[in-house]
């Protein structure tokens, strides 16, 4: 009886936990990599805003940005109840900023002949951006980027305080519904999470296998 | 670096340049423009909303709750500093009995999140250690098994021969380790350590999920009275609190790493300030 529910839980909290880890990941992505070519522009305002952005949002603990958005925002009129995409606002806005700095740093190991060619074949900012530097900077931004996802996973948790039913939050109300079986309901969610950590740095290790860079 | 990105602009491209920068002020001009017309049609910058930290007795709590959160930080980093250091010592041990327990612990409490165990130490054992330390127990095992990683990197980059040297002096594993790597590792670790103390102060905001006492309880109790309703601005105070002391940190972490280039020391990489760790399974 008990196994079998903490299994049905375990199943419902991660295909949530999985969900949110989805949509952040993406959005994270896009919104960092966005803010990294900012970063690196010749446009003054741009650049300001760039790292301006990266400087409060990383030194901002994720729990109060979770304050802010969610409890925050439905007071502006902003996705009024709809608690799972909050967490995920709060979850890719956060992470975004620790993508930024990790694109940003693979842009800095592109030697800088790379750059040069590409402008001396005329090539524009946005250009040289797209087609020669970016590409070579995710492929050498892969390990730390595993990592931020890796990060971003375990964040995903800090959403169980706010309204969403994920694997986190099932360790509460399992522990309500079945007094005395902490530990299993532990090491269960512990070991769900671990899988998940454990599939993100093995695809991120054949991914580096198949296009990293030689070093 | 970023220099080499665009050439030295000519004069067509200063025009250009000039106006992006037009374009790109008045864009973010118009953001926050929309953003506070928002906040004030939604009546967010209304006095109302904000009187609350004029009163001086929610202000003094806000205060004694920032002493707290303080408090909490440097009690977990300096129990994680000798957890890390007990465990980095396992690690490196020649005794499989020592190390294979001390890799296991390690990755696990890496691996898991943090909420996770704060919430799993709160049901277990919270009723017996209270909230405080329950939330300093859980930050301890984390930000402990990351430094116990740290340290153990730190003790391996220092140069074989000072190793050998110390065997070849006579010396046993534990002489050798103890006054001959871990004084030269401990200096180039600052910089990593510092940066973990972010982590580890940020990380303290996760009190909240079990009400422990700290600036973010404080601000709970704040914004859920009827009387103020005000999770925005208590949000951004707080917010305002982590980012100035963390700032200040990470500067006195690049003043260290940079005093220690001059002097000739190589630091460990500062893993860029709080970039997340890597777990050992990637």
């Amino acid at each position: 009886m008990y196994w079998q529910e903490l299994v049905s839980r375990l199943w419902s909290g991660f295909s949530v936990t999985l969900e949110l880890l989805a949509w952040s990941l993406l959005f994270a992505t896009i919104v960092g990599t966005l803010l990294a070519a900012m970063r690196v522009s010749p446009v003054p305002p741009l650049r300001a805003f760039g790292s301006s952005y990266v400087t409060l949002l990383r030194n901002t603990p994720l729990v109060v940005v979770f304050i802010i958005v969610v409890f925050g925002f439905p007071q502006l009129g902003i996705l009024r109840g709809q608690y799972f995409w909050l967490a995920v606002v709060a979850l890719s806005s956060y992470t975004a900023s620790f993508v930024c700095e990790v694109v940003r740093s693979g842009i800095n190991t592109i030697h800088a002949g790379q750059i040069e060619a590409a402008r001396s074949l005329g090539m524009t900012f946005g250009q040289a951006l797209r087609l020669v530097v970016l590409p070579q900077a995710f492929r050498a931004a892969i390990p730390p980027l595993a990592s931020v996802y890796i990060a971003l996973t375990k964040n995903t948790s800090v959403a169980s305080a706010f309204g969403v039913v994920e694997a986190t939050y099932q360790l509460t109300r399992l522990n309500k519904d079945f007094p005395g079986t902490l530990i299993y309901n532990f090491c269960g969610i512990a070991a769900g999470y671990i899988v998940i950590v454990f599939v993100i740095s093995a695809v991120a290790a054949r991914f580096e296998r198949r296009v990293g860079v030689a070093r | 670096m970023s220099a080499v990105l665009f050439d030295v602009p000519g004069p067509k491209a200063r025009v250009r340049h000039r106006i992006y920068t037009v374009v790109g002020l008045a864009g973010l001009a118009a953001v926050l423009a929309w953003v506070l017309w928002t906040l004030w049609q939604k009546e967010q910058i209304t006095p109302d909303k904000w009187t609350a930290f004029g009163n001086p007795r929610i202000l003094g709590a806000l205060v004694q709750g920032m002493g707290v959160t303080l408090v909490t930080a440097a009690a977990a980093i300096a129990l994680a500093v000798a957890y890390g250091a007990v465990f980095a010592f396992g690690r490196l041990s020649d005794h499989a009995i020592l190390r294979v327990p001390s890799v296991a612990i390690v990755e696990f409490f890496r691996a898991v999140p943090l909420v996770l165990l704060i919430l799993f130490i709160f049901l277990g054992i919270g009723n017996v250690i209270g909230t405080f330390w329950s939330l300093v127990l859980g930050l301890t095992l984390y930000n402990g098994s990351v430094l116990a990683e740290i340290f153990r990197a730190g003790i391996l980059a220092v140069p074989r021969g000072q190793s050998e040297a110390g065997y070849a002096l006579g010396m046993r594993k534990y002489q050798v380790m103890t006054e001959i790597l871990s004084p030269q590792a401990v200096r180039a670790m600052l910089p990593a350590i510092i940066s973990q103390c972010i982590v580890a102060l940020k990380d303290t905001a996760l009190g909240y999920i079990i009400a422990a006492p700290g600036v973010t309880r404080i601000g709970q109790l704040i914004f859920i009275n009827p009387l103020y309703r005000n999770p925005l601005a208590v949000g951004i105070v707080i917010a305002a609190f982590f980012i100035v002391v963390n700032y200040a940190l990470s500067k006195l972490a690049e003043w260290v790493e940079a005093r220690m280039r001059r002097r000739g020391t190589t630091p460990l990489p500062a893993r860029a300030a709080n970039i997340p760790d890597e777990s050992a399974l990637t």
